[in-house]
């Protein structure tokens, strides 16, 4: 087994796969928990499909895959956003509409250039080879950021998650923190989705949060709680993928739901109240 | 001077105006219950007042050196909250928030005015349970000791009894008005008439203008306040 385990690591690629996702994890997670308590997960969904279709669509162009998606996501974020906060348009509906539409131009970009091959399932459900030394930096970046605003703005996030209408109230820009949160979430997908895929990324985002949230009494708990889970299950996701040679992100997802449904069975056992 | 001055204010939601020629002024130590019927205007007033609405025509100018980031609010309640995980005590301190500026982390004197006004509303025992798991009577007055944290002066109070039990609006309102005692003011917005004549020293009915703004005494033998009292609006 710890054979197994170094030889692992001798492969370049793995330990690249190994930083991006550990980093990814993170981000995924702490972003996640304001998110699936906001009930904007969902975004989080659409935000994935907008970034395949983006993706589909820079190497049916040949153009570079993060300089296309980067910056599409994000404007995809700013729209899904202000569709959820609206209460005129039915932001569920809008979001699916935003998801299926992307996934069909992105498929149609690529069958009407080179057909549906590896790229396209490998876009879908993630490649552990996807990542590049560019992917690494960012992702790094990216970690850093996401981790200094959680440390400095912790309690502002706590105050505009739980009720934005007083946290506005008591001067906090609840705007700026919401598209904050957004713009970070459609990194952290761009980046994350290549590895896990487009259908899959979402998982990092809901999972962790609502398997804290299962069994942890504090929002401070649930957010540590979620970070701890998120990094287990990718590591135990990528180990398992890599000695029993299955897709690594449909691996670190059922692992992810493993630990779910133990939170389940803990929180029913600790007697933790919840509706949701 | 007085606390709140509105002036011939117009308000509007969602693009169509929903209030109209308002002109009212609070005193320090005023207890005025806002009331009128659903989609009256209501809780567009009490948003502009704090400042998450711009106002169409008019003004609105605090007194007494009243900052308007200094109003503590009690919103009304959502879904999303009552199932959130957190801590009592992490709540009631997110009140101190406005007073804390660019420091990252709440201090020692924060962290006392949080339990200090759990003490307060005789909820200290819940510290450290999860918000999702007290009742809802429990809830309104940690959230009422979070509003606390925020202001000396003047609190802000959004339908705050809704889908509170007989028992538990009692006690609600008599927190109320104990605090009002003590000095702080309350605008509260409610449905509930007869309770709002008894406990607040002034009402103003909306109807998208004011139909009457006065005190409480006066308004009983006023013809709004008559009307409203026999027709049979009454949500308590």
């Amino acid at each position: 087994m710890l054979e197994a385990i170094t030889a692992m690591f001798s492969y370049t690629f793995l330990t690249r796969a190994l930083v991006v996702g550990l980093l990814i994890s993170l981000c995924a997670a702490l972003l996640g928990v304001s998110l699936v308590l906001k009930r904007y997960a969902m975004i989080g969904d659409g935000l994935s499909h907008v970034g395949f279709g983006a993706l589909a669509l820079a190497a049916v162009m040949n153009w570079a895959p993060l300089v296309v998606a980067v910056p599409v996501v994000i404007i995809a974020a700013f729209f899904l956003l202000r569709i959820s906060e609206s209460r005129k348009l039915k932001g569920d509906s809008a979001i699916a509409l935003i998801s299926t539409s992307s996934l069909a131009i992105g498929v149609m970009a690529v069958s009407l250039t080179s057909g549906m091959n590896t790229d396209v399932n490998n876009y879908l459900f993630g490649s552990i080879l996807a990542m590049s030394d560019a992917d690494v930096v960012l992702s790094v970046g990216l970690s850093v950021v996401v981790l200094i605003l959680f440390l400095l703005c912790y309690s502002r996030i706590f105050a505009v998650t739980f009720d934005e209408s007083f946290a506005r109230a008591t001067g906090i820009h609840t705007g700026a923190y919401n598209v904050l949160i957004a713009v970070l979430t459609a990194v952290t997908i761009v980046l994350g989705m290549r590895m896990m895929g487009a259908l899959l990324i979402s998982a990092l985002i809901i999972f962790p949060a609502l398997s804290a949230m299962r069994v942890c009494k504090s929002f401070k708990s649930v957010m540590i709680l979620a970070a701890c889970i998120s990094v287990f299950c990718f590591l135990v996701g990528l180990l398992v993928s890599y000695l029993f040679n299955t897709p690594t992100g449909a691996t670190v997802v059922i692992a992810d739901l493993v630990v779910f449904l133990l939170c389940c069975v803990a929180g029913a056992l600790r007697g933790v109240k919840r509706s949701a | 001077m007085a606390l709140i001055t509105c002036k011939d204010l117009v308000l509007s939601y969602e693009g169509q105006v929903v209030v109209e020629d308002l002109s009212f002024t609070v005193h320090a130590g005023d207890y005025l219950c806002i009331v009128g019927e659903n989609g009256s205007g209501k809780s567009t007033l009490m948003k502009s007042i704090l400042g998450l609405k711009t106002v169409n025509k008019g003004s609105i100018t605090f007194g007494d050196q009243l900052k308007q980031n200094q109003i503590g609010y009690l919103p009304q309640q959502t879904t999303l909250q009552r199932d959130f995980p957190a801590s009592v005590f992490e709540v009631t301190l997110s009140g101190c928030l406005n007073r804390r500026g660019w420091r990252p982390y709440y201090n020692r004197a924060e962290k006392y005015r949080a339990e200090d006004n759990l003490h307060r509303m005789g909820v200290a025992e819940l510290k450290k349970k999860c918000y999702r798991e007290l009742s809802g009577g429990q809830q309104q007055r940690v959230l009422l000791a979070r509003a606390l944290c925020a202001t000396e002066k003047l609190l802000l109070l959004d339908e705050p009894v809704a889908g509170l039990d007989p028992m538990a609006t009692a006690e609600f309102y008599k927190i109320i008005s104990s605090l009002n005692k003590e000095g702080i003011t309350i605008i509260m917005v409610s449905h509930d008439i007869r309770a709002a004549i008894d406990q607040a020293s002034h009402i103003l009915h909306l109807r998208h203008r004011p139909l009457f703004f006065g005190t409480a005494k006066d308004y009983v033998n006023s013809p709004a306040g008559q009307e409203f009292l026999k027709g049979g609006h009454s949500h308590a």
